[in-house]
């Protein structure tokens, strides 16, 4: 009925799927996914003892109250998601940057550490916001650090939107790198301009008189094991955003042929009308 | 790289000159836009005069999306980007001369919506060189950041929205230095105020300028 309408048929061998990809995925070796579990575990423990220090062991504070154990996660946080992930995303954007240097495991170690650093930037401005509430009334004060937070994470949101764009992993990889580069140029601007947009017409902000009270016994040490335990959590997240990053590339260059073929194998039909043989070739 | 740079910014500002697309569209578009912030602020005279100076550099920082989309735009057709690639012009000259066309009309439009907020606003400068200085250092920093990101997005078919998202938060020193530059002006007085947010404009330029000589040849193969 619609046969003249059809192409020519290709070959029968033609229009079978691709043979199954010979290529392994990379999966990790069995020690890299071991010491994976073993961060992992760590870092579960470490931050569980911190919950129980900074819920049950630690006293109130004289004048905080109880807010005073938000403490213990904030700061960490806040050290995870500005310093360690997007430092570590600018050095490796540069290092990919970099001819001698280049390789994508800079990119996806890049990409994984944007990622982990988008979602703790927000857990900052979350637990933050939270702890601005009773103390100042307010959720959100145009302090420095807040505002260059919030840009931060809108410079970094567009990292990720850039890389979402489907392209070559080589062409993707070097985009979202100058994307990084360019940020990661400007965030010391922002500090400045930020700092000075706040101080400039008026003396020193909320948040620099009361967030650093004398701090000792078992407090200093469960918001240093804070620190501990939520940079152990970034870097167990990073490790498997990377295994996974690695595994989305390994699987991108397939996908699309085999539903180009698969199509193709539809379009296929033999003329009697039954369906073509089950197995055509994949498993 | 100067002659490059003369020869494509030359082509860029004749072909506006031209097609007067800027001046029919990106300009109307900056009036537009300062009408409809008097809207929004209502009809009280000295609020809008207060707020004149971050108005006039958010009208500045939207027009120059549009501009640099322009600029990006006239390219895009015919592969005209792979022939300026293949015509053998430094790359360095190439971002150089989009970067000056770029600037050159956004000067031109600053000075229609400077008018625009002077007569509309009814805000009073008392140190006019401080914006005229602040005015060309913050449109060679947009300018330069604004012609990166538009070779960066130059061949995506989602440019027009990707663009603003990623230039825009990098744009951010620029709008606050230039408003507080502004405020000082019109404060009259205060010129050690506005002569650190020079400062951090002249540091914001350097820097993307520099880094736009040494990278552009890379991004035009990444586009």
């Amino acid at each position: 009925m619609s046969a003249p309408l059809r192409p020519a048929p290709a070959p029968p061998v033609a229009v079978g799927l691709p043979p199954p990809r010979r290529d392994r995925p990379p999966l990790p070796s069995r020690r890299a996914r071991a010491a994976e579990r073993t961060v992992g575990a760590v870092a579960l423990a470490a931050t569980a003892v911190t919950v129980w220090l900074g819920l049950w062991v630690t006293p109130p504070d004289q004048v905080q109250g109880n807010l005073v154990r938000l403490v213990y996660l904030h700061p960490g946080v806040a050290w995870v998601a500005l310093y360690l992930a997007f430092g570590l995303a600018a050095v490796a954007s540069l290092l990919y940057l970099w001819p001698r240097t280049r390789s994508l495991v800079w990119d996806r170690l890049a990409a994984a550490a944007v990622e982990v650093g988008v979602v703790f930037n927000v857990c900052t401005l979350v637990s933050g916001s939270i702890w601005g509430r009773p103390t100042w009334g307010v959720w959100w004060v145009w302090d420095a650090r807040l505002t260059s937070t919030a840009v931060l994470l809108v410079l970094f949101l567009g990292y990720l939107a850039m890389r979402r764009i489907p392209a070559e992993p080589e062409v993707r990889a070097k985009r979202s790198a100058f994307v990084a580069l360019f940020a990661a140029v400007d965030i010391p601007i922002v500090h400045f301009s930020v700092l000075w947009w706040r101080t400039l017409h008026q003396g020193a902000t909320v948040l620099n008189a009361n967030l650093s009270p004398k701090i000792h016994g078992s407090m200093a040490w469960t918001l240093l094991l804070g620190f501990l335990a939520l940079t152990l959590v970034f870097v167990w997240m990073l490790l498997v955003r990377y295994r996974i990053g690695a595994l989305e590339d390994w699987l991108g260059g397939g996908e699309l042929e085999l539903a180009l073929a698969e199509r193709r194998a539809e379009g296929a039909l033999p003329e009697d009308g039954s369906t073509p043989a089950e197995p055509l070739g994949v498993g | 790289m100067w002659r490059d740079a003369a020869l494509v910014a030359g082509k860029d500002l004749r072909i506006e000159a031209r097609s007067r697309v800027a001046l029919s569209q990106v300009a109307p578009f900056g009036a537009v836009a300062l009408v409809l912030f008097a809207f929004a602020l209502g009809p009280d005279r000295t609020l809008m005069a207060k707020g004149a100076p971050g108005l006039f550099w958010v009208a500045v920082l939207f027009s120059t999306v549009l501009a640099v989309q322009r600029s990006v735009a006239v390219e895009s057709a015919d592969g005209a980007r792979d022939g300026l690639r293949l015509s053998g012009i430094d790359p360095a000259g190439l971002f150089l001369g989009k970067g000056a066309a770029v600037a050159l009309q956004l000067v031109v439009l600053e000075a229609l919506l400077a008018a625009g907020v002077l007569l509309l606003y009814g805000a009073r400068v008392e140190v006019p060189w401080l914006i005229a200085v602040s005015c060309v250092l913050g449109t060679v920093g947009l300018a330069a950041t604004g012609t990166l990101y538009g070779a960066l997005s130059a061949g995506l078919r989602v440019r027009e929205t990707l663009l603003p998202f990623l230039f825009l938060p990098i744009a951010a020193p620029v709008l606050l230095a230039g408003t507080r530059i502004w405020q000082a002006a019109m404060a009259g007085g205060t010129p050690s105020d506005g002569t650190v947010w020079l400062r951090l404009l002249v540091v914001f330029d350097a820097v993307y300028v520099a880094l736009g000589v040494v990278v552009y040849g890379p991004i035009q193969e990444a586009a």
